[in-house]
């Protein structure tokens, strides 16, 4: 027998003698039959199954949370109790697509109240149920963009995620795109002037992250004033958004980014969740799912999924997007979270990230580590760390420290720098004992 | 009640430990710092709870009951799955640790694609894909490079049943293809003629869902195969069926060139309200090359990741792939094993034509043959004779407290119920969802107003649709309170 299968021998029987058959074979009669026996092993009983996943768990080394200086589109933040106990309910982790949605209040309830926090940290009208990631979302976004315009340019702030971008790039191959990266100043931020003559009439959409990947805040209302009318994305993180203006204030048409840091672990990289948020003057042309409220046939409260028109399964070759499948267990855990921190929360959080980062990066500075750049940052910065660093960033790994990314990985111009991060879970002492290991030669 | 109506201000359900470094004020221009006071809402911890566990109650999951959406595979997701997937070894890893020290997670990932490999009979494999549309987009990029690598620029066509999910015609669009239809037969099997007609030098790929939508096996399989491939096409194998035909038949053994899994459907991750998925990629060895930054390798004295692929399509997505959902995967694959696993496949066809054999007393089944893992029902005649919609249906059983098939899909049959019980459900089960099939078929016969206005025993009554979409309210707003 199976544990997860309950035929026993005799009812098979009985139910193949209803059918009319007189073995399992006769089912797959029209079948090429291409193989006997699948070439692998046996299947496990749960004990050994489970010892066999222990070890092979045990063959990655943990870092303690307060020992991670590295964020980079993935962050380390504390996650209360609460939100995984919820967001672990077999109600919401066992259920579909909310296709009956007289059956499925409770997921499209808390989309409908997910949507409405997104629209609360980015400022915009609409926000969708959810995108697999931050660097899929802005694929979408950047399809969306020449939906708006027709134009098939895209200029790209250096400072956007580099897999944002190459995400991007190959979402797009089909496309007949152009992109255009646009250089940074000393200061971090996107070079205005480089920017502003970048522009010309093919010119769709300009897309900056705030904070950048560097953790420099851009100034979106500068930037606004240089592109006006092009199609304006902005790739946010969702802690500094509840400290800093959000990006509609300044004119922003799309903004998307990746949820993460809302109570999500981090899965060594995935399922994280993408945030995606627009104007309603542009909703028809967004991707992903939607959910509204309305009444049932008693007028009571309901919320059901809308314009579904734009989507695969009723537009077919023509729709927004093929994204069916989408990362709503991942927006609910985001939902969660956001209810238990609420706005004060999100406030304490973004500042103990700030207060720690330019603690951090104060200590650098004093033991004669240079910043790159001279711009205002949030949680995370670049720092000058010599040719090496790669080497001496494993060395210290195995230290039990996750020290700030090398930035060689991705800039050949940044190759001697790195980028820090810290954030709620950093302490005083970890810190110190950062900078310390970084300062120390023998490594 | 919403969330934000429970707010109170003042009220949190959280507290950060106290800190040695002095706190700062933020130092940003005026401009930038927000004014307008964000709104989330305000609760403590037990607020918390009590709203979510609310919302919990209000929904249908695996977990409650029989769910039999056609083509969704709603399978039991085991406990060992979701456990597993918490241990701190795989969710409090960074990727963008050292290699060396994820050699689990990379393990994982390597046999987990080796395993999917001889389950498909392909032999290599990408496990970036989030979801099924999105395997779907990777498999026609590779499909388009390597079509191009070859200087072959004139194939600009993609052939797709309309018996196919619109994922496949939306994906194939993406990646920058012109979709061109292809008639299916009755039973939404692929028209010998209808193919020959279509295939030119033009023809990149055929997309092909194996069982089809309606649950049948294309017996033409070699055929189409040679057809294809003597056009210079190539053929693509959408793994949504899948889990009717493990151990018994591999799509890489019948010239399937690329195919695209879910494994959550055929491999027990759970579908979480919508997601996350993952939607793996195999391809036969000459479209290795193509496929997404990076393949999981191995040498001599580890597993690593691969970026040194000039050829790759790139990267299609951020980090590695849905590892928690591989995780989960790849423990089921332990649990069921190659004997498990094939058990599963038989287990989800006889389920399927005991629950087809039981219904076909009171209505029509779209196709007279044998079914595999799924079957459509015709309801055309019973909606004609009765005036009662399927959709109707649908909704009353929702009262009787299973969640309703697919309706309306695929859309060569009219009036359609697309029904997949899976390997999971017993005989008690189907028998119970058959009797209360037939128990509506009646009600709409003689008392149809309480299946037109059904349901009735659900949180809330059928809702209105339409206005919604016509005057969207896409969030919440102070304005809305009762």
């Amino acid at each position: 027998m199976y544990p997860f299968i309950p035929h026993t021998d005799e009812e098979i029987k009985q139910m193949l003698q209803t059918i009319g058959v007189k073995s399992i074979d006769d089912l797959y009669e029209d079948i090429p039959i291409t193989v006997k026996e699948l070439e692998l092993p046996k299947g496990f009983d749960e004990f050994t199954a489970l010892t066999f996943l222990k070890t092979l768990a045990g063959k990655n080394k943990i870092i303690e949370k307060k020992n991670i200086f590295m964020g980079a589109g993935i962050y380390a933040h504390y996650v209360p109790q609460v939100v995984k106990a919820l967001a672990s309910r077999p109600e919401f982790v066992t259920a579909y697509t909310p296709y009956q949605a007289e059956v499925s209040q409770g997921t499209l309830q808390a989309l409908f109240e997910y949507q409405t926090m997104i629209c609360e940290l980015t400022g915009m009208d609409v926000a969708n149920s959810s995108m697999y990631d931050g660097a899929s979302a802005l694929a979408e976004a950047i399809l969306m963009a020449h939906r708006i315009n027709g134009k098939r340019t895209f200029l790209i702030s250096e400072a956007v995620h580099p897999e944002y971008v190459q995400t991007s790039k190959t979402y797009a191959s089909a496309q007949r795109f152009v992109f255009k990266a646009i250089p940074l100043t000393h200061s971090g931020m996107t070079d205005l002037s480089a920017l502003s003559q970048s522009i010309d009439e093919d010119s769709c959409a300009v897309v900056v992250q705030y904070p950048n990947f560097f953790g420099i805040v851009e100034d979106l209302k500068a930037i606004k004033e240089v592109i006006r009318d092009l199609v304006f994305i902005v790739v946010a993180e969702p802690f500094a958004l509840s400290v800093l203006e959000p990006p509609a204030t300044f004119g922003a048409d799309i903004v998307v980014g990746d949820g993460q840091p809302l109570g999500i672990a981090m899965n060594y990289g995935g399922p994280t969740v993408g945030f995606f948020a627009t104007l309603e003057k542009h909703v028809r042309k967004m991707p992903g799912r939607l959910v509204g409220e309305t009444r049932d046939l008693e007028g009571k409260r309901g919320y059901v999924m809308i314009l579904q028109t734009r989507e695969q399964h009723i537009r077919r070759e023509k729709a927004t997007s093929n994204i069916c499948t989408n990362h709503a267990l991942m927006a609910l855990t985001n939902a969660i979270f956001m209810s238990v921190l609420g706005p004060n929360g999100m406030r304490q959080v973004a500042q103990r990230s700030y207060s720690n980062a330019h603690y951090l990066a104060e200590r650098f500075v004093q033991k004669g580590f240079e910043l790159v750049f001279d711009g205002p940052f949030f949680n995370e910065f670049a720092i000058r760390v010599g040719d090496d660093y790669d080497r001496k960033w494993r060395k210290i790994f195995e230290e039990g420290v996750l020290a700030p990314l090398p930035l060689s990985w991705y800039f050949d111009k940044y190759k001697d720098c790195a980028l820090a991060c810290a954030t709620e879970v950093n302490v005083k002492e970890s810190i110190d004992d950062l900078v310390e290991l970084l300062e120390r030669g023998d490594l | 009640m919403t969330v934000f109506e429970k707010s109170v201000a003042g009220r949190i359900g959280f507290r950060l430990p106290d800190s040695q470094i002095e706190e700062k004020n933020f130092d940003f221009a005026t401009h930038l710092l927000r004014k307008k006071p964000l709104e989330l809402p305000e609760l403590s911890e037990p607020d918390v709870v009590r709203h979510y566990t609310y919302l919990a109650g209000r929904n249908y999951s695996v977990d409650k009951g029989f769910y039999p959406l056609g083509s969704c595979t709603m399978k039991y997701n085991p406990k060992i799955n979701e456990y597993v997937a918490t241990f701190d070894g795989f969710a409090e890893i960074h990727p963008y640790q050292p290699w060396e020290f994820t050699q689990g997670a990379l393990e994982l990932m390597y046999e987990l694609k080796q395993s999917l490999c001889k389950i498909t009979g392909m032999d290599e494999m990408t496990l970036q894909p989030a979801a099924g549309a999105h395997g779907e987009f990777v498999g026609m990029l590779i499909a388009r490079a390597y079509h191009l690598s070859r200087g072959d620029t004139k194939r600009h066509l993609a052939l797709v049943p309309d018996s196919a999910h619109g994922t496949n015609p939306a994906s194939a669009a993406m990646a920058g293809f012109d979709v061109v239809e292809l008639k299916s037969t009755q039973d939404g099997l692929v028209d010998l003629a209808e193919l020959e007609k279509h295939l030119s030098d033009e023809v990149a790929v055929l997309m092909l869902t194996n069982p089809n939508t309606l649950g049948l096996f294309e017996k033409d399989i070699v055929k189409i195969s040679q057809m294809v491939h003597n056009a210079g096409a190539l053929l693509y194998y959408d793994g949504a069926n899948l889990n009717a035909i493990m151990g018994k038949f591999r799509p890489g053994d019948m010239g399937f060139d690329i195919v695209h899994l879910n494994l959550h459907k055929t491999f027990s991750a759970p579908h979480g309200m919508g997601g996350p998925g993952s939607g793996p990629v195999g391809v036969k060895s000459f479209l290795a090359e193509f496929l997404p930054v990076p393949v999981i390798r191995k040498n001599a004295e580890r597993y690593y990741p691969d970026f040194d692929m000039p050829k790759s399509i790139g990267r299609v997505r951020s980090f590695y792939g849905n590892f928690s959902v591989l995780v989960k995967a790849y423990a089921y694959i332990l649990m069921m094993g190659k004997d498990g696993l094939t058990r599963a496949s038989e287990m989800a066809v006889l389920n399927a034509n005991y629950l087809r054999t039981l219904i076909s007393r009171f209505l029509k089944i779209a196709s007279p043959r044998r079914c595999m893992h799924e079957f459509v029902v015709d309801g055309s005649q019973f909606v004609k004779e009765t005036n009662v919609k399927i959709l109707d249906i649908a909704k009353r059983l929702l009262d009787y407290e299973v969640h309703a098939p697919t309706v309306y899909f695929p859309l060569i049959v009219h009036e359609d119920m697309m029904i997949e019980p899976t390997e999971t459900e017993n005989k008690e089960s189907l028998e119970y969802f058959a009797h209360v099939l037939e128990k509506i078929v009646q009600e709409a016969r003689f008392s149809p107003e309480i299946v037109k206005s059904a349901p009735h025993k659900t949180p809330v009554k059928r809702l209105d649709d339409v206005n919604a979409t016509k005057k969207p309210v896409y969030r919440w707003k102070k304005q809305d309170v009762q």
